[in-house]
């Protein structure tokens, strides 16, 4: 499901974000310079315009609001698992109980559920094996690892930054 | 200020190869495919961000700093999606599983 979106709306907000990603990698900001950035920028705004990638898939600005919250969070759970799965690896008798579990998913779109298939996945501990329609095959190093993914929080959080404006 | 920046650089440096060594450590004594996977993304997060991190205190030019930054986020988005692809191969290659814990999806292949 993709949400419909004012596609001139995606595409000023497109520009405007490879604008800004050009301005930081340039380093020269002279007119003559300057110029040949917006030409650009609006070049590939016009391409990708004419391949009709221009949707709320391809230039996700609407989750821009939600991700402030969410990524903040995912990175204190990230640094969380890593020193969980440093002690187990590290223990003299390893603390290891690998198991397959699958995790119902509460998202709308397919951009979502990728969102939360890439946390569970960047989350040292558990890696997403496969998405299927609305559940997600998961393997988790530990019994408490995959307890904790099934209780569910990173999905209400990952709805809630999809739900967001 | 320059010294206190070098001892929080070297700090940030030192504990994200700390962490490096571990996902190679868990590498090297984890059981299977699907655990070793395991180990290798406290490389690619903590380990990989504390680095670049550390580095970023070491920057004099901003330009310099902001192309870190970048490193840092392409990183982020694409580290999940390679351990993924390696992952959903291995399950699809029917990679022996070493178990322990009882099964919950064992007719879901």
């Amino acid at each position: 499901m993709i949400l419909k979106k004012n596609p001139l709306q995606l595409a000023i907000g497109l520009f405007i974000l490879l604008f800004i990603l050009w301005l930081l990698s340039s380093g020269h900001y002279t007119t003559l310079i300057i110029s040949f950035g917006v030409f650009s920028c609006a070049l590939v705004v016009f391409l990708s315009w004419k391949m009709e990638i221009i949707d709320s898939e391809g230039v996700p600005i609407h989750l821009i609001g939600g991700a402030i919250r969410y990524v903040p969070w995912l990175i204190w759970q990230i640094i969380l698992a890593n020193i969980d799965v440093t002690k187990r690896v590290l223990q003299p008798k390893m603390d290891i109980t690998p198991q397959l579990i699958e995790v119902e998913t509460s998202q709308k779109t397919d951009l979502g559920r990728v969102i939360y298939a890439n946390s569970i996945t960047l989350t040292p501990g558990t890696v997403s094996i496969q998405v299927h329609e609305d559940r997600i095959l998961v393997h988790a190093i530990a019994k408490e690892v995959a307890e904790e993914l099934q209780k569910g929080e990173m999905d209400r959080r990952v709805t809630r930054m999809e739900g967001l404006s | 200020m320059a010294p206190v920046l070098d001892i929080a650089s070297w700090v940030l440096l030192i504990s994200g190869s700390f962490f490096v060594i571990v996902g190679g450590i868990g590498l090297l004594r984890l059981p299977d495919f699907y655990t070793r996977v395991h180990a290798a993304s406290i490389t690619d997060t903590v380990g990989a961000w504390l680095i670049i991190l550390g580095l970023l205190l070491q920057v004099e030019h901003t330009l310099v700093g902001i192309k870190l930054i970048m490193i840092l986020l392409f990183l982020i988005l694409t580290s999940p999606l390679s351990s993924h692809a390696l992952t959903k191969a291995a399950y699809y290659r029917e990679t022996p599983m070493f178990r322990s814990g009882p099964d919950q999806t064992e007719d879901d292949r």
